[in-house]
């Protein structure tokens, strides 16, 4: 079981204001990502959750009980640390058994739960080495080991993966992904990295600032954006936002239009002229970035090659169906 | 310094500090060498002749030597114990943020700018005298007996001098290393539901397990050779109570005026520093790799 609810949950660092009422539903197995640019208070919000920060008021309720005075350790939630925090001085067993060990449990019992972890974690064979004697993506398994093994509620990550390797990265995040739905427990994920947060997550919360700008799953986000920012924010390349007329004809102060709802034509079609500054040619994909003028830099995606060059005169016609309409303060406007 | 130029132009550039540096080192060795073959007392000078190793002889087999061999161990010994016992609570209170910690820190460090000489004069004459020092009235205060520190307990009243002196050394060091400790290590801890003492026996003393061993190597050095501290207090006595090798050596160039027999007597330390640091580094210096 592990279903985590926050209420209102707010923290200041003396007149700072870091958390400004977080309210939160996540359901027992689920993955859910706090994905936001630095400084948004992730972070203090998962610490928050921990119990390695004090609330400055609010609720936080894991399976109906209010935790807010619970020390970390009872309440019964695993963390993965950005720096891993392995324990230099102990070998890998000694890492991932140690909380056990100070739960008292009887050693051989340690050493069966340290077992299966391992081998659920490919770690068996180096179970008794130091973890200055491992590469950086044996630690992080030793890092998740010392979660897993102590079956707790939930398992909270912050920003596991950022110190490795960019292949390293996509690898772990498909390992921790499937090791969550394998073993069913609820998993708080902290990343700035939205690829991350798209691909890992059952549902994401988007932080800005203290507040939470939307909660839901992945597509519903990229698809049906809550707000500028979540618009901005979710997918790469970015969302084009176009004010002015085009938005005026739309009724609404901005339309924004993802680069990939963008139709590209050589120059004569009926949509928005303009001339291409930079041509990204990936094979799978063409990034155009386009001067068009008034409307300022809009990105178009083609999927495939398209011969076209820097320079070249390109009109883009949004698909009518996709185009997202925001008010002047930057709600999304729902038709 | 890959290529054979930068090389030879390194050594080059080293050796007039090497070679001063070695003469300078072996120049004192190889006269005390000289002296320790002599018969050789101011008392009579120029009646110097070779008496082979007449001089270890007379040392080894003085019942002093081995008075002051066991005087010096538990002088060592103890004060790192003390040093080291005092120092990690002392370096964990330093650590937690109180108001005025810089000034705290300021009065810690203070005893190791006090000279060996002036410290022991205001140990013998302020704090340990029984009639006028300060504990003295103390324990009169509560309507004890004053303890004769110098006649009664000597050797412990040496150490506590030497403590005294060296605890800000050991403090410092502990401190700095504390301070490197990893603070998400700490909070691993404590979500794996680790205690205030389970973390300081699991995580924190091991992490101190180096600076520790810095601390018994450098302090084992300056100890072996302790000299102010007794020639001010106790003048090595009463008898031999606490004579170590140095002041042993001491009052054999200078009471007894016997040369030779203190230049024997200087090697001998040289050869019981050396098998005390070979144990040192085979024991400790481990903490010390990668």
């Amino acid at each position: 079981m592990g279903q985590i609810t926050l209420q209102g949950v707010q923290k200041s660092f003396g007149p700072v204001h870091i958390i400004k009422g977080a309210d939160l539903d996540i359901a027992d197995g689920s993955f859910v990502v706090f994905v936001g640019p630095s400084g948004c208070g992730k972070t203090t919000l998962l610490r928050l959750i921990a119990g390695l920060e004090d609330v400055s008021g609010g609720k936080i309720l894991i399976d109906g009980k209010n935790v807010v005075d619970t020390p970390p350790a009872k309440r019964g939630l695993s963390m993965v640390f950005q720096s891993y925090a392995l324990y230099p001085h102990m070998s890998v067993r000694g890492n991932i058994g140690f909380g056990l060990k100070m739960a008292g449990l009887p050693k051989d019992e340690i050493n069966r739960k340290v077992e299966a972890a391992a081998a659920t974690l490919n770690l068996t064979p180096y179970l008794d080495r130091k973890p200055r004697e491992l590469s950086g993506g044996q630690r992080q398994r030793v890092a998740i080991g010392r979660a897993i093994v102590r079956e707790p509620k939930a398992f909270l990550f912050d920003e596991p993966l950022s110190n490795l390797d960019a292949a390293l990265r996509v690898q772990m995040r498909i390992e921790v992904t499937r090791l969550q739905k394998q073993l069913g427990t609820t998993a708080i994920y902290v990343t700035h990295d939205q690829v991350e947060a798209m691909t890992m997550a059952d549902k994401i919360v988007v932080l800005n600032g203290g507040k939470i700008e939307q909660y839901g799953s992945p597509l519903e986000l990229y698809e049906r954006p809550a707000n500028l920012f979540v618009a901005g924010f979710i997918g790469s390349p970015k969302m084009n936002f176009v004010t002015g007329e085009p938005a005026l004809q739309k009724g609404a102060a901005t339309i924004g239009v993802r680069p990939e709802h963008l139709k590209i034509e050589r120059d004569g079609g009926g949509g928005w002229q303009g001339t291409i500054a930079v041509a990204e040619h990936l094979g799978s994909d063409t990034f155009l970035y386009v001067d068009a003028g008034a409307l300022g830099m809009l990105t178009a995606r083609y999927i495939g090659e398209l011969s076209l060059h820097a320079g070249d005169r390109v009109s883009l016609t949004p698909d009518p169906a996709r185009i997202h309409r925001f008010d002047e303060s930057g709600n999304a406007l729902r038709s | 310094m890959a290529t054979r130029q930068t090389q030879f132009l390194a050594r080059s550039l080293l050796t007039p500090a090497v070679g001063l540096l070695f003469i300078w080192m072996i120049v004192p060795l190889v006269l005390t060498i000289y002296f320790s073959t002599l018969h050789y007392s101011l008392l009579d000078p120029g009646s110097e002749s070779f008496v082979g190793l007449e001089n270890f002889r007379y040392f080894l087999t003085d019942p002093a030597f081995l008075a002051s061999l066991q005087n010096t161990l538990v002088l060592v010994g103890s004060v790192l114990a003390l040093t080291i016992l005092l120092g990690i609570p002392l370096a964990l209170l330093m650590d937690q943020p109180v108001i005025g910690r810089n000034f705290v820190r300021l009065m810690v460090i203070a005893p190791f700018f006090v000279m060996p000489t002036v410290s022991a004069l205001v140990w013998k004459n302020l704090l340990m005298h029984p009639v006028s020092g300060l504990f003295a009235w103390l324990a009169s205060l509560f309507g004890l007996t004053p303890i004769d520190w110098f006649n009664d307990v000597p050797l412990l009243a040496v150490i506590l001098i030497v403590t005294w002196q060296w605890l800000p050394f050991a403090t410092l060091i502990l401190l700095t290393a504390l301070q490197s400790l990893d603070e998400e290590q700490k909070e691993a801890a404590e979500m794996d539901g680790a205690s205030a003492v389970s973390t300081f026996i699991y995580i924190t003393l091991p992490h101190l397990a180096r600076p520790i061993t810095v601390v018994i190597l450098i302090e084992t050095i300056f100890l072996l050779t302790v000299f102010a501290e007794i020639f001010v207090t106790t003048g090595g006595g009463p008898g031999l109570q606490t004579t170590n090798i140095a002041f042993l050596i001491y009052s054999q160039a200078l009471i007894q005026f016997d040369v030779g027999s203190a230049s024997a007597g200087g090697l001998v330390a040289v050869v019981i520093a050396n098998i005390v640091a070979f144990f040192l580094v085979r024991i400790v210096g481990r903490n010390l790799e990668a």
